[in-house]
């Protein structure tokens, strides 16, 4: 099996591409990293000198630890909240056939679908008008609309796997409904479940729209707030910027790896495809 | 709650027949979730759509026609398509031969986990990454200045080849990460069967795996094409957000949290949903003319 | 740019070999095809024999060796140049074209001229009796028209080789005795050479002209079905033959033609088949062959269960050493009763221990 030449510069070409992506991106990156430990960084390759302070400058300046905290609770109760509604509603979509259930999931699919910017403008018109904006209970509610369907979705094909016999078992020896998914389903659903939060928890951290449109000066994520700060650039020095923006992908990347030992990378973009084919 | 189900003469409960329908206490647990969706997504779409009918001047479609005949305005559509269109369909031409190619490879998941990286990070940190990286000292420069391919930086920042680079940074992993699953749910053997027939590599490409691979390409357009129409934090970070990338979600930010006025904000959201649902309408519309089933032969 | 060529006289592979990282899949394969011919390739999967039909269409490149068509080299050239056709496990059907464009898939790639590309598939649906599901999409077809779609899709370029990999694992029981009698019926008609894969011996039996078993990427015996299935040269081939009887013993002596064995105290013939005296050796016998014997000879076993099989009994005895004996019994027999099993001496197959 040989080569020719043309098929080979085809794969050249192919890989150079890739390449040229990774090279940017961890360039990208890194120019970020290395500005927020650089004491001065003008005109040179490398910066004069390195330091820590940025980090604590950026920490007082920007109130990181309200910031944290708020973006900490948000998550969190995101998080628990799309388990608590999107699995037993996704239950109930894997095993029962009801006359609805198409309209339902056409439902669920909306949000995937459409923007965040273009619901996110009504909702957070909505939100303000019940006096829910720019609280925190406002941000965790707008960040449900697209995790409660997500975890739905993902967790659809998880539950049709595992054999209903199963279920029906649990029933024959006495468990009732709520018995049979304490004892039973849970314990079988446990990956899938973790693996759906852990994905919503990244997709919450970088959440910028809904976020964005909703919460007031007192209910800011860690992302709203970086683009705050790089939006309002001039006013602070450049560096502790970068400090916070270093702290940010710190957040997401932990996140991100614990999420990557339980799911397929794929799986991170891959919301509702399925359904839609 | 015992499971004794009480037997009468006349025939089956009302929870049996309920429950035939497949409505019993199980199917219940979809209801929070509906409320949910019904609450926090159709009723401020529909009341968006009221209120945009609501505009200060007290017309019913005032809105709508001040928005259409205000170029500051209704141009902010075609600047928007004017960046996701181009930037979608490079996104999906570099990934397409690429997934190909890393469909081949063993270990996947290194690069795979690499290009999920823009992904997780967001918008907002691509684009303030850019600001140093691509700026005049930034090391992109100074690598090209260095290496005799530039003599002056370029200056890719607060214009349109800003938004245009971001999103393709964060967009085509995305893209690319599709296309890879579409690409390999393909069943190898066909590919085989193929060549056992005597196509060669284009032969095989053309009559196998596109015909197989538009409707799955069509949802990636699709998908990545509402990524890049929604752009918002690059257009204002690294474009020109008054001018070449005010795209038109810039516009409706502006009109709802400049203006305070929601109903010209909740009209520019219905008309950036109109386009988006038209694109995606065509999009799919192409789709349907393809075969449209299993890749993966008699298996499903 | 294909070979082009539907005749020749030899496919000869020569020391093939193939190996996957540290695997070694096959181990130097020798074998010689007669044009014509229909040659199964028989073995336990893992065996190596869908690795050596991947090698022979160019699916898989080989480590070693070399594949020739009478004098021409083919193992370097791709796929698509050699101009076999190949039927697949899953029938690698394209799912978006037609029964009709299908079948006419390989044609369309060699450039025939449309009205005699029509005129072949519609022969080719008709030696397969397909002519009515022609416009139809392969999804809306059974499992057995599908395969029979795989089938003339390879036989329409009258390719020199057809290569089948186990094409009727995925079908009933009722349909791939149909389709055996299919396959057959299209390789006498067309006179292809077929190399036919697969785990079944009955397949293999009533298919091939020539059986190789293959166990761990090495060829165990060639030969006819009849050859196999009589006198298999090794302990595995007679595993697959059917001999599920296997009991150990010592071999005491010869007497004339026959081996006699030393089996937990009783002496029984048998045809010796590769052992030495004095060894240890293993008796294989086919559980119809061996059955209760009236004359007080033969092994005392204990019948443990005995299940009725229409024409007969079949029973489960197990001896002092506790090794189990299937056989056949004419009557019923009670369970626990000690009964004397034995076989004609040309039924008992002796070879060396395999340990």
């Amino acid at each position: 099996m040989q080569k020719s030449v043309m098929s080979r510069l085809w794969v050249f070409a192919v890989w150079a591409v890739i390449g040229l992506f990774l090279v940017n991106l961890m360039g990208l990156i890194a120019s970020v990293v290395t500005s927020s430990v650089a004491t001065r960084w003008l005109g040179t390759w490398l910066p004069a000198g390195f330091t820590t302070r940025w980090y604590f400058a950026a920490w007082d300046e920007f109130q990181l630890d309200d910031v944290l905290w708020v973006t900490f609770q948000a998550v969190g109760a995101v998080v628990v909240l799309s388990g608590l509604l999107g699995v037993p509603a996704a239950y109930a979509l894997a095993r029962r056939e009801f006359p609805a259930k198409r309209a339902v999931m056409l439902l669920l699919l909306l949000p995937l679908l459409v923007p965040p910017i273009t619901y996110g403008i009504p909702l957070a018109t909505v939100l303000y008008k019940a006096g829910l904006g720019g609280t925190l209970t406002g941000v965790i509610l707008a960040n449900l609309v697209p995790t409660v369907p997500f975890v739905v979705l993902v967790m659809i094909p998880f539950i049709e796997q595992i054999d209903p016999r199963t279920e029906a078992a649990a029933r024959v020896f006495g468990a009732n409904i709520f018995q049979m998914f304490v004892h039973v389903l849970v314990p079988m659903l446990m990956p899938g479940v973790l693996a759906a939060l852990l994905l919503v928890l990244v997709r919450t951290i970088g959440m910028f729209e809904l976020t964005f449109l909703v919460s007031g000066p007192g209910s800011q994520t860690l992302v709203v707030a970086l683009y705050y700060a790089v939006f309002a650039s001039g006013v602070r020095a450049v560096q502790s910027i970068d400090a916070m923006a270093v702290l940010y992908m710190a957040t997401t990347l932990v996140w991100l790896i614990i999420a990557l030992r339980f799911v397929n990378p794929t799986q991170i973009v891959g919301r509702g495809k399925r359904s839609v084919t | 709650m015992s499971a004794v189900i009480e037997r009468r003469a006349e025939g089956p409960t009302l929870r049996q027949r309920l429950a035939a329908r497949g409505l019993d206490g199980a199917t219940l647990l979809v209801l929070p979730c509906v409320a949910l969706i019904l609450g926090l997504f159709i009723y401020p779409f529909l009341y968006g759509l009221v209120l945009s009918f609501e505009p200060k001047d007290g017309s019913l479609f005032g809105n709508y026609v001040r928005f259409f005949s205000e170029p500051f305005l209704y141009g902010t559509i075609v600047k928007t398509l004017r960046l996701a269109f181009p930037v979608t369909l490079l996104n999906l031409l570099i990934a397409i031969p690429i997934a190909f190619r890393v469909r081949l490879l063993r270990r996947q998941r290194l690069l795979t986990t690499l290009l999920v990286l823009p992904i997780t990070l967001g918008t907002v940190l691509v684009a303030e990454g850019m600001l140093f990286y691509f700026g005049p000292q930034g090391w992109f420069n100074r690598a090209l200045m260095a290496v005799g391919l530039l003599s002056t930086p370029v200056s890719v920042l607060n214009g349109y080849w800003g938004v245009f680079i971001s999103l393709v940074l964060t967009g085509f992993p995305f893209t690319f990460l599709l296309t890879l699953s579409y690409v390999t749910g393909i069943d190898p053997s066909l590919e085989n069967a193929a060549a056992t027939l005597g196509a060669g590599p284009a032969a095989r490409f053309r009559e196998i795996f596109l015909p197989l691979l538009v409707p799955g390409l069509a949802i990636t357009f699709c998908l990545s094409f509402v990524q890049a129409y929604s752009v918002l934090p690059s257009a204002v970070l690294v474009g020109d957000p008054a001018n070449a990338t005010r795209v038109i979600s810039i516009a409706a930010y502006q009109a709802a949290f400049e203006e305070y006025d929601y109903s010209m904000a909740s009209a520019i959201a219905m008309i950036m949903g109109a386009v988006q649902l038209l694109v995606v309408v065509a999009a799919l519309g192409c789709r349907s003319l393809f075969y449209r089933g299993p890749a993966a032969g008699a298996k499903g | 740019m294909t070979v082009g060529r539907t005749t020749f006289k030899q496919l000869h592979l020569q020391g093939v070999r193939r190996e996957f990282d540290a695997f070694t899949a096959l181990k130097g394969l020798d074998l010689t095809i007669e044009r014509g011919e229909f040659i199964a390739l028989l073995g336990p999967s893992g065996c190596g024999k869908t690795t050596a039909l991947n090698c022979i269409a160019g699916l898989l490149p080989v480590s070693g060796g070399r594949i020739m068509l009478d004098d021409r080299r083919v193992d370097t050239l791709r796929p698509e140049e050699r101009g076999f056709g190949m039927v697949f496990q899953n029938y690698a059907l394209f799912p978006h074209m037609t029964v009709r464009r299908n079948i006419g898939f390989g044609l369309r790639m060699r450039g025939v001229p449309k009205p005699e590309l029509d005129k072949r598939v519609d022969a080719a649906l008709a030696a397969v009796r397909l002519e009515s599901q022609a416009e139809k999409l392969p999804g809306q077809l059974s499992g057995g028209q599908q395969q029979r779609v795989a089938i003339a899709r390879a036989i329409v370029v009258e390719p020199p080789l057809v290569l089948m990999d186990e094409p009727l694992s995925n079908l009933d029981a009722k349909l791939r005795l149909e389709m055996r009698q299919e396959i057959r019926r299209i390789h006498q008609s067309l006179g292809s050479t077929t190399v036919y894969v697969t785990h079944d011996q009955e397949e293999a039996l009533s298919l091939a002209d020539r059986i190789v078993v293959l166990r761990d990427g090495a060829i165990r015996q060639v030969g006819t079905p009849a050859e196999l299935y009589a006198l298999p040269a090794h302990l595995d081939v007679a595993d697959f033959m059917g001999f599920r009887n296997r009991v150990d013993g010592q071999l005491v002596g010869m007497e004339g033609e026959d081996a006699l064995l030393d089996i937990e105290g009783t002496v029984i013939r048998g045809r010796m088949r590769a052992a030495m005296p004095g060894k240890a050796a293993v008796a294989a016998i086919r559980p119809d062959d061996l059955g209760p014997t009236d004359d007080g000879q033969g092994i005392p076993v204990r019948v443990e269960a005995v299940e009725y099989r229409g024409r007969g009994f079949h029973g489960v005895g197990v001896t002092a050493s506790g090794t189990e004996l299937h056989f056949a019994s004419p009557r019923p027999l009670e369970r626990g009763a000690t009964i004397r099993l034995g076989a004609d001496a040309d039924r008992v197959l002796v070879f060396g221990d395999a340990r």
